[in-house]
């Protein structure tokens, strides 16, 4: 009995620390064993203050400090990182409330991760309370330009040079009405959406040069949204899509509610927290 | 997996496509810090999100066509 347990390996196993995907209240084990985590393998739960942190397995190599720092300048490192985290993320939101960690919280040891559980639990369980039941949708808005009317016209009068710079200074102005118009757009849009939605924060707009949008974004919003009042989120999505023209709305989600966890105590009811 | 990023979802809100990497990044990054890793806090509150962002925008920059500003 026993005389195959003493298997030795060649080489020791890398020091690993531990990726943080999210702190959930509880799961099954079966349920875990399931869902892969960064590198293939399975995730797995470090119980702590009656709470369950899931985490990944995470070699120092890749994942200490200054490997860290170079992978997350690394753009194919940091796609494959984040929607591997995401994947996990998401399985477990669809479980029930999860409280997401940020990218590239990692700890040396289970030690570390059970002593962060055990040190901000009343946070985290009031966070993971405050979730249960609504999902995190986001509203993206872009400037729909020619949808409102301006001044753009030149007139023929004055030589050539003077009715280029007239035009030109009428286009100017028109762009930048069309900015104001729609700035003024976001904010409204923005403001009604926060009164169906339980909380509402706004992200800085994306670079266009990563989102590819044709058009500047004026609304980057994210809004945490009961599931009972998602229908009406989605109908006055709708109908303020109608009322602002000069603003084109995309609707994502759900979303895990990674933009409704920031250790802010006033979360709840806050508005408009801008760029 | 490929280098370039994928395109914004939500164009084309019928078909089935990946969440656009910009707006998870939006998420991932952006968030509040709730439980710090000791690791994760010790490269810095000096932004981590600026640091990658600021590479990301630069790889991007350079598959980017030059008109979009």
């Amino acid at each position: 009995m026993g005389s195959t347990a003493e298997v030795t390996t060649e080489r020791p196993a890398p020091v690993a620390g531990a990726w943080l995907h999210g702190v959930v209240r509880d799961i099954e084990p079966a349920t875990l064993a399931m869902i892969v985590g960064m590198d293939g393998g399975p995730v797995r739960a470090v119980p702590a203050a009656g709470l369950i942190a899931v985490v990944s397995a995470a070699p120092l190599d890749e994942y200490g400090e200054e490997s860290l720092r170079r992978n997350l300048e690394d753009l194919v490192w940091l796609e494959r990182a984040a929607r591997a985290h995401h994947a996990v993320v998401e399985t477990l939101a669809r479980q029930g409330p999860v409280v997401p960690a940020r990218l590239a919280t990692v700890h040396s040891g289970d030690d570390g991760v059970a002593a962060s559980l055990a040190a901000r639990r009343a946070e985290l369980v009031a966070t993971l309370d405050r979730l249960t039941g609504r999902g995190e949708w986001g509203v993206k808005g872009y400037l729909v330009p020619g949808a409102t009317r301006v001044n753009a016209e030149a007139t023929s009068a004055g030589g050539v040079g003077t009715a280029y710079l007239r035009r030109r200074r009428a286009q100017l102005t028109a762009r930048e009405e069309h900015q104001q118009v729609a700035s003024v757009a976001a904010d409204a849009v923005h403001a009604a959406l926060c009164e169906v939605a339980v909380a509402g924060r706004r992200h800085a707009p994306q670079d266009r040069r990563l989102s590819g949008a044709p058009t500047p974004m004026v609304l980057n919003g994210a809004y945490l949204v009961d599931v009972s009042a998602l229908s009406r989120f989605t109908d006055l999505l709708g109908q303020l899509g109608g009322r602002h023209l000069g603003v084109r709305l995309e609707l994502t989600g759900p979303w895990p509610a990674y933009s409704f966890v920031a250790d802010r105590p006033d979360l709840d009811g806050a508005v408009g927290e801008s760029r | 997996m490929t280098a370039t990023l994928a395109p914004n979802s939500a164009d084309d809100s019928l078909a089935y496509r990946p969440v656009a990497l910009v707006d998870l990044l939006d998420r991932v990054l952006a968030t509040g810090v709730v439980i710090s890793g000791d690791i994760t806090l010790s490269i810095a509150d000096v932004d981590l999100v600026r640091i990658s962002l600021r590479a990301l925008v630069a790889s991007v920059g350079a598959l980017a066509s030059p008109e979009n500003t």
